[in-house]
This record gives structure tokens, sequence and C-alpha cells, in this order.
């Protein structure tokens, strides 16, 4: 979105400049005029007597030269830096080099700075950064106009962000800010031959890929899931620039109040960074029947993981999903137990290590992709496997 | 409490086959359904209008057989029920659909304390719309929600908010928009012969001169992204069969679905369990993948 005053229609009343949070109207010889410190947000809209302040919903651009620079959203954890932002930044340098511009990460938070040579190190040219301790916690109300505000004024061509849980919800309410299209859980992104990011996607479940652009608008928004990108580690780096952003934050004033937090029960270990995971599929039968999966995940100390399949048989709950339309992996070992191997599960789990399947049926898919295998049946191989596993795993 | 469900009906999506001539989906014989994401979002209103003695609207965009879908939101217990359709709005993306959704609401005078909207549709799977239309609302959005506590009398609303650590508390003063988890609730089964009861003509319909807005702000016109391909997934890899291998060794080859397969596949048969257990196991230390202590 785009805010406009129609200085034609507007008869000098000044009702605006009080109803913007954000100084962002302000006096133009005898009209109203908007600055760069709008954030679209729109409060100003119904205000004016005279309807003279408009917002375009999709806001086209009419010199795309002028927008440069591939940005990555930094998305920050207890850990650090999550993983999909590094990978992110792998992919952006391979965009900006076909763009022959630069890589940004836009680095949102409390105590970040110490996070910009990691960031450096994985492929930023320059990092945009707002730290303050208002900003500890995710907050749509604070995160969003800073990043619009960000856009609006150093115009990036490309902003990518990792389709984390705060990813799917912060991308598309900057994206609607903007005015600017964004898609979501790209398998693909590469540059065209007009200059323009192509997106690659699935849809439908997983049983379609489309294309998108997204050619009139800047930025052009992207969110990617975590493992699906590759990281790219420089061993040679240099620092690059810092750029702070040193915005008053008493302006937002968010909506939202957090309350509290609650750890998640158990020691469950994460999929998406697990080193081993031990993967149930229709074979498998039923939800009591999973136990015997979990019986050697926790033997390995390794993450469960299931097919698709299973998740709409109800026998275990999506999060533990692999494939397409579930979570990317990239363990060091995958062991799929009755698994046939459909091409959407093959996509979420294909960049393993080392790929160790078990299936009664010689010509499932997935034993062409697996590194080992036996042909036979689960439950007599699983017990057996967990047995003859114990003494090779290192606990601890 | 005022309550708005955005619902969309969408393909069953396990049916779904492409025409790659016309790029286009073939949505003949695929059977509609209210989109399940949308339902366990649904359900939580029709929670929560029991408890407060509420009242819900649904709203969709769509085209003019969607308004099967609406009907059964009628049959679940809604009290309203609104389909915003009209050829203008073919090739909409999330960001033309968010709008035109916000300038329905608006258009229609719905008041509202709680927009609803599922995690995503199972067609698109892009959980955009919900976020989009809060913007053009000016709401605050309570996303992925696992539960809902409203709270009339301080006109406020407390979520737990599923994350990847763990669960976040929120709170927020009312209106709010509410996307719902997929764990939020569980949809009731509903039978056919409660939807016959509904009247054909209980859904309102608007189309886009009812809503006012200007063209191009509707459809593939307002939309920012465009779908310029769309095809089957592609199997991974390609074939490469080396002909100095035996025969028996390119048919087999040949037969596995032209994946390539990396070099060294070892693939266990015909032994018995602990047999074939005890040669993989072998393997996998002599590969070195597991580390002999």
């Amino acid at each position: 979105m785009a805010v406009q005053v129609d200085t034609q229609k507007c008869n000098g009343c000044q009702a605006c400049l009080s109803a913007c949070p954000y100084n962002a109207i302000q006096w133009q010889g005898e009209t109203a005029a908007i600055n760069q410190n709008c954030t679209s947000c729109g409060l100003c809209l119904p205000v004016c007597p005279q309807e003279a302040i408009t917002r375009s919903i999709k806001v086209l651009c009419r010199d795309l030269s002028r927008w440069n620079g591939v940005w990555v959203y930094g998305e920050r954890d207890e850990r650090g830096i999550k993983k999909v932002t590094l990978e992110l930044l792998g992919e952006a340098r391979k965009l900006a080099k076909a763009r022959n511009t630069h890589v940004a990460a836009v680095l949102i938070g409390s105590d970040v700075e110490q996070f910009v040579n990691l960031l450096y190190r994985h492929g930023a040219d320059k990092v945009y950064l707002i730290d303050d301790r208002r900003l500890n916690r995710f907050s749509q109300d604070l995160y969003v106009p800073l990043l619009v505000r960000a856009v609006q004024r150093y115009q990036p061509e490309i902003f990518l962000f990792g389709a984390t849980v705060n990813g799917r919800v912060l991308a598309p309410s900057v994206a609607v800010r903007l005015g600017t299209g964004l898609t979501a859980d790209c398998t693909g992104l590469s540059i065209n031959s007009e200059g323009n990011l192509k997106q690659t996607r699935p849809a439908f479940g997983g049983n379609i890929m489309a294309s998108i652009l997204c050619a009139n608008t800047r930025p052009q928004m992207a969110t990617v899931r975590p493992n699906v990108m590759d990281k790219d580690e420089q061993s040679q780096w240099t620092p690059g620039e810092v750029i702070r952003l040193e915005w008053n934050l008493d302006e937002f004033k968010p909506r939202v109040e957090w309350v509290d937090f609650i750890q998640a029960e158990g020691e469950k270990i994460d999929l998406e960074n697990a080193e081993i995971i031990v993967s149930g599929g229709f074979g498998v039968g039923s939800a009591e029947n999973f136990r015997i999966i979990e019986d050697l995940a926790e033997t390995l100390g390794a993450a469960v993981g299931c097919s698709r399949k299973v998740v709409d048989a109800g026998w275990m709950p999506h999060d533990r999903q692999v494939g397409q339309t579930g979570k990317s992996v990239r363990p060091r070992i995958y062991i799929a137990c009755g698994i046939s191997g459909a091409i959407q599960h093959q996509i979420g789990m294909r960049k393993s290590d080392k790929i160790i399947a078990i299936n009664s049926d010689p010509k499932a898919p997935i034993f062409s992709l697996a590194d080992y295998g036996i042909v036979g049946d689960l439950f007599e191989i699983i017990p057996l496997l967990s047995e003859a596993l114990r003494p090779y795993v290192r606990r601890g | 409490m005022e309550i708005i469900v955005c619902v969309k009906q969408v393909p069953n999506t396990t049916e779904v086959r492409m025409d790659p001539k016309t790029k286009t989906l073939i949505r003949e014989g695929v059977a509609s359904i209210v989109n399940p994401f949308d339902l366990v979002a649904l359900e939580e209103a029709l929670r929560i209008k029991r408890e407060t003695a509420g009242r819900i609207t649904v709203l969709s965009m769509g085209p003019p057989q969607a308004v099967s879908a609406l009907k059964e939101c009628l049959a679940r217990g809604v009290d309203r029920a609104l389909l915003i359709s009209d050829r203008i709005f073919a090739g909409s993306d999330t960001l033309a659909t968010s709008y035109t959704l916000s300038l329905a609401l608006r258009t229609a005078r719905l008041p509202y304390d709680i927009i609803f909207c599922g995690l995503q549709a199972i067609d698109g799977d892009t959980g955009q719309v919900g976020p989009g239309l809060a913007e053009f609302l000016n709401l605050p959005v309570l996303p992925n929600a696992v539960k809902v506590g409203v709270d009339p009398p301080a006109q406020s609303v407390i979520i737990h908010r599923k994350t990847e650590e763990g669960i976040e508390v929120l709170k927020a003063k009312l209106p709010v928009l509410i996307i719902a988890d997929r764990d939020l609730a569980k949809p009731e089964p509903l039978r056919d012969d409660q939807i016959k009861w509904i009247a054909e003509d209980a859904v309102e319909i608007y189309d886009s001169s009812k809503l006012g807005g200007s063209p191009s702000d509707y459809g593939l016109a307002g939309s920012a992204t465009e779908v310029i391909w769309i095809g089957s997934p592609k199997p991974i890899g390609h074939m490469k069969i080396d002909p100095d291998l035996p025969y028996h060794e390119r048919i087999r080859l040949t037969l596995t679905a032209g994946l390539e397969s990396k070099s060294g596949r070892q693939i266990v048969q015909g032994k018995t369990p602990s047999e074939a257990v005890n040669e993989l196991v072998r393997r996998l230390v002599e590969d070195e993948v597991i580390a002999d202590r």
C-alpha cells in the first residue's frame, strides 16, 4: 500500500497531522504531504473530511532499476541466528551475483550486533541493524513497521524470509503494507532473462509445482523453509558494512501483550536439526505400531519423522511430517521404515547424507534413493536393528 | 460477541490434476469441500458463540458454486453467510484476496470482535490471507492459536500461540484477528441431511458492484504476483545407465523409475531378518557410517 495526498482535494484542515502516530505527515506549503516515516498503516485515511488521502493497494514501481540488493531477514532464536537465515544468505549470494548487486541481512532484536560477523561469513555484504531492548521478543506491531520503513528507505529488489512460524506471519504483513507480492514456501529461486526473480513452489498439497513472478512491484518477496537452500560459509571473508537504523521506537505502540512462555514438554528433538532421523510410513500400519519407530529412535538418540499418509491417517501429528508439504530435513542418517518413497516425500529427505530403507516391497521407489536397505518385514527387522545398533550409538 | 470466520471452498487436493496444455487445473470431477483448516477455525468460533451467546458470520470469496460450502457452514450453526463472487475476482493472489475481503467487511458493515481465519487453504498453501486481511483492517494478529480464551467484560482475548520453541501466551484487546493452528479444535462431522435443510437463498451474495472499489484492485489486475507456469513435481536426478554394466544390472536400473542411483547402493534381500540386519550393520560399520566402539 502507498499513501498519497491528493493536493487538489486537500483543504489544509490539518486533521490528518494529529491522526498519524509516526510523524509521517508534514506540511508542504498549503497542503499535507506524506514523508518517509509512513508505514502505510492507513490511520489517516478516515479522518480526512475531503477524502483527499488514498491508499493504493499494489504499489507499481515506475523505475525498477532504482531497487537494488538482495535482502535476507535475519531471524533470531535462543541459540543465536536461525539456520534458515544462513541458508537464505547462501541463496541470496547466487541471486545477487546474477543481478550484479549486493547481499544484505536485516537484523532486528536485542543484543544482536554480536551476530554480524556470522552473517558476513555466510554471505552478507551489509547488515542493517535495529538493536533495542524493546525488540527482544517478536512483536508484529514493532517488527512490521520497522521492516517496512527500512525497505522504503533502502529499496531492495528482493527480500527473502525463512518460512518459520514468525516468518509466515511477518512476511505477508510486510508485503501487504508495501503493496508488493509474496510467494510462500519457495523450493526454487532464480533470476530470469528479464532480471526478475522466478519463484517456484508446490501447491495443491504438493501435487502441483508452480512458477511465479512479481514483475511490477518491489521488493519481490519470498519465504523459504529450512533445509531447502544451501548455506555458503566462507573460510575467507571480510567484515562488511553495518548500517544502524536508530529510529525512535516510542512512536510504535504494540497492541499484543506478551504474558508468558511455556516450554515445549519433553526433550523432543527438532527434526530440522536432527543428526539421525527414524521415519515411519504407511507400512507401519497404525498409531500404536509407531511405538517401534519411537523405540528405535530412542535407542539411537534420533528424532522421529513420518510420511504424509501417516499424518493424514491421524497416527502422528503434522509437525513430524517429512516431505514437500512437511519439513525438509538433512540429517546424517535417515532411516525410512515402511515408507514407499513418493516424490513428495523424497523431496523432503533426499539431501540426507545416508539413507537406509526398510520395506517389504523390493520395488518401492525409496530403494532407488537409499544408500542401504533391507527388503523385509519391518516388524521383524526394526527390533533386531535396534539391538544390533545399540553398541554403536554414542550417547551423552 | 460478534465473530466473523473467513472460509474458502477448495478442491479436495488429493484428487487434483493439471492440464499441461492450458496451464490450468482440471476441476471437473474433483469434490469441493470447505477448507479443512477453516473448519477448525469455525469449530472454535462455534464454541465461543455458545459461551458468549454471540453471533457468527462466515465470509467467503469464490465462484458461485462456493454457495454449497457456505450452506454447510450455516448447517453447522453460523448465523449469516456472505459470499463475494464476481468474475472480476479471478486470478486474485493473496494481496488482492485480502483487500477484497476487507472491502466486503466494510461494505456489509459487519461488526466484529474477532475475525477467525484458518491456518492456510489446502490449494494455495500460503497462509497469507489472514495476516493480509488484518493489515487492511488495521487489526492486531494473533497467529498459531492452539487455545483461545475470551473475556467479554474486559473486551480482551488471550491465546496460546504455538511456536517452534514452545507456547507463547499473548493477550490483546478486541477487536483482533485470530489465525487458528491446525490443532485448535476438532471439527465435528456433519451429516449430508443436515445441509439439505438450509434454504438455497440463505447465502447472501455480493458482486463487485456492491463492493465499490476500483476494478484495477481486483483479480489479476490487483495482484502483485502471477503464476506463469504450473507442472508436476519432477523426479529427482536423471537416468544414466552405464553401457558396460552387466545386462541384468541395466534392466534393474531401468526399472527403478529413472532415479539415478548413488554409487554403491546396497540393498539386502532374501535373507532372514537377523541375517539381513547383521549384514546391514556390518556394511554400515565398514563404510564408517556408524562408529565401531
